[in-house]
């Protein structure tokens, strides 16, 4: 953080200033302590706190998020299903070729195809930057199709494992259509794993994000460019990574779904 | 009859690759995977050019038949960068992957197997590195370590052995309880003999998947990282950092940073194809 050649007692400020010649222990605490007064230290480089470098990068990076993550359930649960009802037709093979082709392109690739071919060629959305709703659309696209196709994937998968069980025979035995099987008995049991995933995926996306930022130019989480911020954010990341994890798991949506049942 | 049967059936492995064999994306991405290999240990050959040659009367020249994929800013031929980065890219895909399934392996075994508090605490150290998002965690290695090829190699494998741990320990407790186990502890064999004569070759199947899966997953951080600047540094011919490279030159020559991202996407599809394959041969005998 400082230059090579600096005279010893600038040194000397610099560590009474940052209480580096305090012990370890000491200097963990006084971390601590900051940490449960919502204080994350200050940048090096900015000189700012922290804490308001993040709640002014943050909510950006979480609008991204989930968008992306809106996006992914959109395309992906229906072409999920959508193969999973036609197992090993031209429309099953169709969506999973697109699936694999979300999951193995380069987010910050398939950023730049979308800028050159949509913002460049066709001109219908901003190239970059941050200013409404429309400089979302492109980043969130790109985002979401690359978790899109898990999404996918799995909703076939666990659909297909559901559709094997003797209450779907039972359900079409009774003369039940095939769209009522499926609404109404296959899908409720099929999207369960799929739910977990979902809230676990939207963790993964905040780090996504960063990537997608610095490619469209969004000013978020991507911008910190220091080791405080960077510890900071990450603290941030893993704290939200782990809401999700409680919130998706079995305790709390059995009951939900035998309500709605 | 029933001898006759059990002598006619081959081993695992040989079942599994039959399996495999029948998968057709999987074979059609592992004879792409094997293009590579060879086009990256020949690279030399392969093109005429040097990865690293300046030529500055030459700057962006379209693709044509001297030069496959063009040239960018300095006049380097494309193709031959792609080539050579095709080395960092497999390297970045197979080590960390192999050093962090290993370490996932051995962590996984000893806690699944031993359990108790030893167990308990790798576990619960497996959830703190699964809790960062992957990426962002190695973001803060290549910061604090330095951004050199080596630290890549060092986050990576540090990002990856947490979900190989989870894997590999739930495998070994379902194996510690099987008959087999009582009885090598029966005639008095040692634990550690346990954990690597019995143990760890029946959670061998998983591990292959786990490593296969990673390979994609590694490439992709690799670029995702060179991309952001904290990976590979110029000038690396490092796929992600083409690709950055080129960006800014997406209007005038968007061959740049285009054909290097479609190495990334050819490479990380054929090494899925034969994940998916693979997983899909062994499925049956993680069930069973």
């Amino acid at each position: 953080m400082m230059k090579e050649k600096v005279s010893a007692d600038v040194v000397a400020r610099v560590r009474a200033q940052m209480h580096l010649d305090d012990p370890w222990i000491i200097r963990y605490f006084r971390f601590l302590w900051g940490l449960l007064h919502g204080d994350l230290g200050t940048s090096y480089k900015l000189q700012r706190s922290v804490t308001d470098l993040i709640l002014q990068a943050f909510p950006r990076t979480m609008v991204l998020a989930f968008s992306a993550a809106l996006v992914s359930w959109i395309i992906g649960i229906p072409a999920g299903i959508l193969s999973a009802i036609r197992q090993y037709s031209v429309t099953d093979y169709f969506f999973m070729g697109f699936s694999l082709a979300g999951v193995s392109m380069p987010v910050f690739w398939s950023a730049l195809l979308f800028q050159y071919v949509f913002a460049l060629k066709l001109g219908w959305l901003p190239v970059a930057g941050f200013y409404g709703w429309r400089y979302v659309i492109m980043p969130a696209i790109v985002l979401g199709w690359s978790s899109a196709g898990l999404i996918a994937r799995l909703t076939r998968s666990s659909l297909l494992d559901v559709m094997r069980n003797d209450y779907i025979r039972t359900a079409r035995s009774k003369g039940a259509r095939e769209l009522a099987v499926i609404t109404g008995h296959a899908l409720k049991n099929a999207l369960l794993p799929v739910v977990t995933i979902m809230a676990i995926q939207v963790a993964s996306l905040l780090s996504g994000a960063v990537i997608t930022e610095s490619v469209f130019g969004i000013p978020g989480s991507a911008e910190s460019r220091s080791m405080p911020l960077k510890a900071g954010i990450c603290r941030c990341f893993k704290v939200l990574s782990f809401l999700p994890r409680f919130s998706s798991s079995w305790e709390i949506w059995w009951p939900i779904s035998c309500i709605l049942s | 009859m029933e001898k006759e049967k059990l002598l006619a059936h081959e081993t695992l492995f040989a079942d599994i690759i039959r399996a495999f064999k029948e998968n057709k994306t999987a074979l059609f991405g592992l004879i792409v995977v094997v293009i590579l290999v060879v086009l990256a240990i020949f690279a030399p050959y392969v093109t005429p050019y040097d990865p690293y040659e300046i030529d500055l009367n030459n700057r962006f020249s379209k693709p044509s038949l001297n030069h496959w994929f063009g040239t960018d800013m300095f006049g380097r031929d494309l193709f031959t960068r792609v080539i050579y980065g095709a080395r960092i890219s497999l390297a970045i895909g197979l080590i960390p992957s192999l050093i962090a399934v290993s370490i996932g392996a051995i962590l996984g075994v000893v806690s699944g197997y031993i359990g108790g508090r030893l167990g308990y605490w790798v576990m619960r150290m497996a959830d703190v590195v699964m809790a960062f998002p992957s990426l962002l965690l190695a973001i803060v290695v290549m910061y604090t370590l330095g951004a050199t090829l080596f630290n890549l190699f060092i986050a990576l494998s540090v990002v990856g052995w947490a979900g190989a741990a989870r894997v590999v320990r739930s495998q070994a407790l379902s194996i510690r309880e099987k008959e087999f186990i009582e009885a090598a502890k029966a005639i008095g064999v040692k634990d550690i003999k346990i954990m690597a004569r019995h143990v760890f070759p029946n959670c061998l199947p998983s591990l292959m998947v786990l490593f296969t899966m990673n390979i994609p997953d590694a490439i992709l951080s690799e670029a995702s990282l060179s991309f952001l600047g904290v990976g590979a540094q110029p000038p690396t011919p490092s796929w992600g950092l083409l690709v950055s490279n080129g960006k800014e030159f997406l209007f005038s020559a968007p061959w740049v940073a285009i054909l290097p991202g479609v190495a990334i996407f050819i490479t990380v599809l054929a090494f899925n194809f034969i994940g998916d394959g693979l997983r899909d041969a062994i499925d049956p005998y993680l069930k069973g």
